[in-house]
């Protein structure tokens, strides 16, 4: 279902109007109310008035996430705070958090474009759903929570953990909509499970799941053990939290970008200079609507591509892949490179370990040496040594044949590998130190 | 005339092999008999005990991989060529050992060997057939 059916099924030149001209009042705002935009442009040597064409985007500075922590904590908004009526802020894992802020209006757009999203994965007036996503300073259990409201749907705030009442809570208020992380949906299995409750006979019908990247087979994985369709959603607080693309149940390929508040770009990692359709590198978001916090140009550090291909959900907007990494992840070992993702994609094909790993990258006189250790699934732990050693031998060949680098897999103990709640440590870069 | 063994899955960090005899004795447990098999990268530890399924148990409980496997546990005396007339029997039949170790009774008279087969019933049958003798996991538990 089309929430917002005029503005998502937008002609392409009708919805390039309404960007440019949202594009040209953005920069005559940020240029006047935040001093970081204006020094910002004025050593680009560009003033508002230059943007006469949505091309005319590429000459405008970037924002890095940088950027946003030397201004901690307000210094970015656009308005004052008098007109704020919500902080957002990220769990900054290095460093200050980045604040966000939100004017009233800001409130109501981005419910609008969570309504968007939850239509666009199945949901709809008349649904229960079950919002697993945390509450509080992160983004995503209230920026569902307001989309599921604005949809008509009916909101169980349940917000993250205690999961054995919450099995309880959805089996028996019969939610047919679920929205968590792709790695929460998975232990909401696991426990059930345990509970002796089979979660493909809840009422379920989709999930909506995001805050983390996830792949192909993860969705298999959930879609199997939920017995929902499992729908993938983008979105980061800094550009407004959940409700920047998500992907339309219809197809289950490529999140539909909501053009008509973000100008979405793909560049090269290394000269900044966007790319063609079809290509990967960093996806760069430029907000079109927000008064709070506005951002030209913020480079996520996400790694997708973007093409433009009709859908037959009949939206009009250009679609990105899957996040496939993040530059700041990515590792070039003996000139070519590798995201951990890609080793992650070879280990959750596999049956006999676990995708939990560690890769240690070092360097060896010239030579740049790649170690990974992986947890053994204990179902297959075998008495005989040879067995083991075959295991090393075919996921090194696995991981060869994917990224063309030779590495060395060294077999750990089940649940060895530290887990974290937040950002796991996968990457032990020993050359930097 | 099978034994049961439990292997356990030991990373090559120090202190693995003694929190398993530590977990071992503090449930009073006994060891039989042990072997270690260990690569670079990490061993096996094999092990014969007096409690199988509470050894397993509590290994399980603190965290270890633990397997179970049929193996053959063959009295050999001891004396020079005892091991090497029952290894004869088995080539000359084509049959492959994966692995084997032996440890020797209180009495000194005998020596047990703990064999692991491809395909253990051909093998045992073989041996008794040979009149070579093969013990029972029951006595095997509580030498």
């Amino acid at each position: 279902m089309i929430y917002d059916e005029e503005f998502e099924t937008l002609p392409r030149e009708a919805l390039e109007a309404i960007q440019l001209k949202r594009l040209q009042a953005l920069v005559e705002k940020v240029y006047a109310t935040v001093p970081f935009y204006k020094s910002a442009f004025d050593e680009k040597g560009v003033k508002p008035g230059d943007i006469r064409s949505l091309e005319g985007l590429r000459k405008l500075p970037f924002t890095l996430k940088q950027d946003l922590r030397d201004n901690y904590p307000f210094g970015m908004f656009a308005t004052s705070m008098e007109n704020v009526v919500r902080i957002h802020a990220s769990s900054g894992t290095t460093g200050k958090p980045t604040v966000v802020g939100y004017t009233r209006r800001d409130i109501r757009t981005w419910a609008g474009l969570m309504a968007r999203t939850l239509a666009a994965a199945g949901a709809h007036k008349g649904d229960i759903v079950h919002n697993a996503y945390g509450y509080g300073l992160f983004t995503g259990g209230l920026g569902f929570h307001y989309g599921a409201e604005r949809l008509g749907a009916s909101v169980i705030p349940v917000s993250g953990g205690n999961t054995k009442r919450q099995i309880l809570l959805m089996r028996d208020f019969g939610a047919t909509v679920l929205t968590c992380t792709p790695s929460y949906a998975l232990h909401l299995a696991d426990v059930a499970t345990e509970e002796g409750i089979d979660f493909k006979s809840l009422k379920f019908r989709v999930g909506v799941f995001g805050a983390e990247p996830w792949t192909e087979n993860i969705r298999k994985e959930i879609e199997k053990q939920l017995g929902l369709d499992a729908v993938d959603i983008y979105g980061l607080s800094e550009i407004i939290g959940p409700g920047v693309a998500v992907e339309c149940v219809e197809a289950k390929n490529g999140l539909h970008v909501f053009e008509d508040h973000f100008i979405v770009e793909v560049i090269n990692l290394e000269t900044g200079e966007p790319l063609p359709y079809g290509e990967t590198g960093e996806l760069v978001f430029t907000t079109l609507t927000k008064e709070a916090f506005p951002l030209i140009r913020y480079r996520t550090r996400d790694l997708s591509v973007l093409y433009h291909e009709p859908c037959k959900c009949g939206r009009n907007m250009v679609r990105m892949g899957r996040i496939t990494g993040r530059s700041d992840d990515m590792l070039i070992i003996r000139g070519v490179n590798v995201f951990p993702s890609q080793i992650e994609s070879v280990l959750m094909a596999r049956k006999d370990v676990a995708p939990h790993y560690v890769l240690f990258v070092d360097r060896k006189g010239r030579m740049d040496t790649l170690e990974i250790n992986v947890e053994i699934d204990e179902g297959v732990f075998s008495d005989a040594v040879k067995d083991l050693q075959n295991m090393e031998r075919e996921i090194e060949k696995e991981i060869k044949d994917l990224l063309g680098v030779s590495c060395k897999v060294h077999l750990v103990e089940p649940k060895s590998i530290l887990r974290s709640e937040g950002k796991a440590q996968r990457v032990i870069d020993k050359r930097k130190s | 005339m099978r034994v049961e063994q439990i292997s356990i899955f030991l990373e090559n960090k120090a202190g693995r092999l003694a929190e398993v005899a530590r977990v071992l004795s503090e449930s009073g447990v006994n060891i039989r008999a042990l072997s270690l098999a260990d690569t670079s990268d990490f061993g096996i530890l094999r092990l014969i005990v007096s409690d199988n399924d509470k050894a397993k148990a509590v290994l399980k409980e603190h965290g270890f991989t633990v397997g179970k496997t049929d193996v053959a546990a063959v009295q050999v005396e001891d004396r020079p060529g005892g091991l090497s007339s029952i290894l004869d029997i088995l080539s000359k039949q084509g049959i492959n050992v994966e692995y084997m170790y032996a440890f020797v009774q209180h009495s000194g008279k005998d020596a047990v060997i703990i064999f692991r087969f491809d395909d253990l019933d051909r093998a045992v049958k073989l041996l008794q057939e040979n009149n070579v003798k093969v013990l029972e996991g029951s006595t095997v538990y509580t030498l």
